[in-house]
């Protein structure tokens, strides 16, 4: 089945060949597609003339092998247990054929004597078909019959045999197989009458040539059909092997053929698209954010080039070169302010910062951060008001959630002035609802429109309102980032008028170890967790 | 004041060593973990500034082995490992405190001398802080100045009590976020400045000279410039 350049190919593989010989091999493109790829490199595409020795790879070829060989030694068994029942039934049949003969052939002799006896054997003996007959004397010498020789001493041994015997002289040479009895006659005659086993032998030989011949049958099929089975398979594996590749290579927009018939292969194929798809989409997340990340930076690095360099070309006095350098630093300052934040959010996204979780009192943190900010409040015209709940509690980290809350606060100052003017007041509240705590901070400004509350919590993104204040768009995509990875969830709402940012965490536990029972309500509940990150 | 910097990079070095030069310290630099460690041991630095990631011993390896040996020599870490958690590995490890890269040289300035004046001091904090006229009792929670009490609020009590602590010296305004509030978030605004012109408006209001002074591009200062 193997042509020969093949089975070397396939015997110098998994031969002792060291690596550099192997290295020597790929160069000479002699290599197998069947070596595990090294240092990223591509292993080549697969060629047809490869096929058969992979064929004995496949699992497909496998199972097949395995099927063939259970079920022929299966077929082998009935059909002998078929041949050989068949054989006695058919032995039986001529046993009792004889066993009435005989007896019919004694009352004869017992009635008519030898010579009526005699007559009757000779007349049946030339019968078409007939049976075998012999009759002889007491010593042995033939009286009448149609058998011409038989083993010496069958005569002897009255009762049932097998014995090879002869019709004709000639034909001693070769002999024919027969059941045979003998039988005494009165005054020591004996009568032997028996039956060719020719037929018996012809079915067992039947039998025989058929069990063969099936069994050769059902192996030509097997590796027939394994062949065409694993060629089917292999032909939409190496369909998927080459669209990955295609992937590699570049192509993102490749997807895996899907056959329609909801097999296993086509459930892959399905799983393995929407990954692509999933992929995808993130790539384009990240492709935007790039931009962004170039946008958003270029503009202030730009700034800060022009003003050295206009610093260089026009600055009069050391008090005017003094003052770029001033306005440089704080340029660069910002920059850091932006870089810090990015990473940190890049950190919180891929939720990396599991350590310093502790039971924290919100309380504290929430009025000490209204505190922090009151006099800030005061100077910009607006009225800070804490309502806080005493106690709260929440597990997380102290820097993260204070920080989340800073940026929210730091939002409602800079952005939650009346448009009108009149009552500027931004209330921070928190309290408990039920096993979770909610936070809020909320403003009298001119708000978020509704069509914008999804995108604003993305990175960079400034309303055009927004525009003329200092900031970069990363605080609430930062806030964002600290509750997804404590658990909660943060939205936006219409504070009818003005902005209220609503901030729901897992309640903490009254003891640390009490996690199981703090992570199955949670799940059970509202709170979004789409990052799937642990609630502790 | 003597220093020694452990900054693998060559030109920062040279800058740091350049700049506490300048303003009358005498800084000493290694370029490895190890050099550090051989020269910290040897003694006699008032102060260490150990950056975080230094080829063969790291930073942090350094303070704690130095701590092992029961030398207690203060140290801050720089690092461009700027997160929370690295922050808190730090101080674990052993140092007095930490600065996240990029910094600005009067902030690390600042919080150098507060680490080697801290090392000079008595054990046990004094009950009442005297600057000039200005007169802050820890126990009883009162100040007064020149005899008259001037009430303030409890945060602007211990703001007025970490500047009066390190007064003489440069306070940045991280350091009274971190110190006063304990919080080492960026709060992105100028929320310590409102803070301070409060205070100041209640401790230097109708007295002469003023006591709270802005240093400029680094922070505050309580200082008497009476005498």
């Amino acid at each position: 089945m193997t042509p020969p350049a093949d089975s070397k190919a396939f015997s110098s593989e998994v031969g002792t060949g060291s690596r550099e010989e192997n290295a020597a091999k790929e160069k000479n493109g002699a290599i197998s597609r069947l070596e595990a790829p090294r240092n990223g490199s591509i292993p080549p595409a697969p060629k047809r003339q490869k096929f058969l020795p992979t064929l004995f790879r496949t699992t497909a070829f496998k199972l097949t092998a395995a099927y063939l060989v259970i079920f022929a030694l299966f077929a082998a068994f009935v059909l002998g247990y078929v041949a050989w029942n068949a054989q006695r039934l058919l032995a039986d049949q001529i046993r009792s054929t004889i066993d009435a003969e005989i007896q019919g052939l004694a009352e004869q002799a017992r009635q008519g004597g030898i010579r009526r006896l005699v007559n009757i054997v000779e007349r049946r003996s030339r019968g078409p078909g007939a049976s075998l007959y012999l009759v002889t004397t007491p010593v042995g010498e033939r009286v009448a019959g149609n058998v011409e020789a038989i083993p010496p001493g069958t005569l002897d041994k009255p009762g049932e045999s097998e014995i090879e015997y002869s019709r004709t002289a000639e034909g001693i040479e070769t002999p024919s197989r027969a059941i045979v009895r003998v039988f005494v006659l009165p005054a020591g005659f004996r009568l032997l009458v028996g039956r060719d086993l020719e037929e018996r032998d012809r079915l067992g030989a039947v039998i025989r040539r058929a069990i063969g011949w099936s069994l050769a049958l059902i192996f030509i099929l097997g590796c027939f059909a394994s062949w065409f089975v694993a060629r089917r398979v292999l032909k939409r594996i190496d369909g998927m092997s080459e669209t990955a590749h295609g992937i590699m290579e570049g192509d993102l927009k490749g997807r895996l053929a899907i056959t329609g018939t909801g097999d296993e292969l086509d459930r892959l194929a399905l799983n393995f698209n929407a990954m692509l798809d999933r992929i995808g989409e993130l790539m384009a997340g990240m492709q935007q954010v790039t931009d962004n990340i170039a946008h958003d930076l270029k503009t202030p690095l730009t700034r800060l080039r022009n003003r050295a360099e206009e610093a260089l070309r026009s600055a009069q006095s050391p008090d005017e070169l003094r003052g770029a350098l001033d306005g440089a630093i704080e340029e660069a300052d910002n920059l850091i302010r932006v870089f810090n934040a990015l990473l940190m959010i890049a950190r919180l996204e891929a939720g990396r910062i599991s350590e310093n979780m502790s039971e924290l009192d919100l309380s504290e943190i929430v009025s000490g951060l209204a505190e922090l900010y009151e006099p800030l409040a005061e100077e910009a015209g607006l009225s800070l008001t804490c309502e806080v709940a005493p106690g709260l509690k929440v597990h997380g980290n102290r820097e993260l959630i204070g920080q989340a809350l800073n940026n929210l606060i730091d939002n409602a100052l800079k952005y939650g002035a009346p448009e009108q003017g009149g009552d500027g007041s931004v209330t921070v509240s928190a309290r408990q609802m039920g096993d979770q705590v909610e936070l809020s901070v909320a403003d009298r400004g001119p708000g978020v429109p509704e069509a914008d509350r999804g995108r604003v919590l993305d990175r960079f993104v400034r309303l055009d309102a927004s525009r003329s204040k200092p900031g970069f768009g990363l605080g609430l995509s930062l806030a964002a980032g600290v509750v997804r990875l404590h658990g909660g969830g943060l939205r936006l709402e219409d504070n009818a008028p003005g902005l209220r940012v609503v901030i729901l965490l897992p309640a903490g536990s009254p003891k640390p170890v009490d996690t199981p029972a703090l992570a199955e309500p949670a799940a059970s509940t509202a709170a979004p967790n789409p990052a799937g990150l642990p609630s502790h | 004041m003597r220093l020694l910097i452990v900054e693998d990079d060559t030109e920062a070095a040279a800058y740091l060593t350049k700049a506490f030069r300048e303003v009358g310290h005498v800084a000493d630099h290694a370029a490895d973990g190890l050099e550090g460690y051989a020269m910290a041991e040897g003694g006699g630095y008032d102060v260490l500034v150990i950056d975080r990631m230094l080829p063969r011993l790291d930073g942090l390896s350094l303070i704690r082995s130095l701590r092992e040996q029961k030398d207690e020599t203060p140290a801050l870490i720089l690092s461009a490992l700027a997160q929370v958690d690295d922050r808190v590995k730090g101080l674990r490890a052993g140092g007095d405190d930490y600065l996240p890269k990029p910094y600005a040289f009067s902030e690390l300035l600042a919080r150098v001398e507060v680490l080697a004046r801290r090392r000079g001091a008595p054990a046990s904090e004094p009950t009442t802080y005297r600057v000039g006229e200005l007169v802050l009792d820890r126990l009883a929670h009162r100040v007064t100045r020149e005899g008259q009490e001037v009430v303030l609020q409890p945060r602007e009590f211990r703001l007025l009590e970490y500047l009066m602590k390190h007064a003489g010296q440069v306070v940045t305004r991280t350091m009274l976020l971190e110190n006063v509030w304990d919080y080492h978030f960026d709060p992105q605004t100028n929320v310590i400045d409102v803070h301070v012109s409060r205070l100041r408006a209640k401790v230097d209001k109708g007295f002469e000279p003023p006591m709270i002074h802005t240093i400029r591009g680094a922070g505050y200062m309580v200082r008497d410039t009476a005498r």
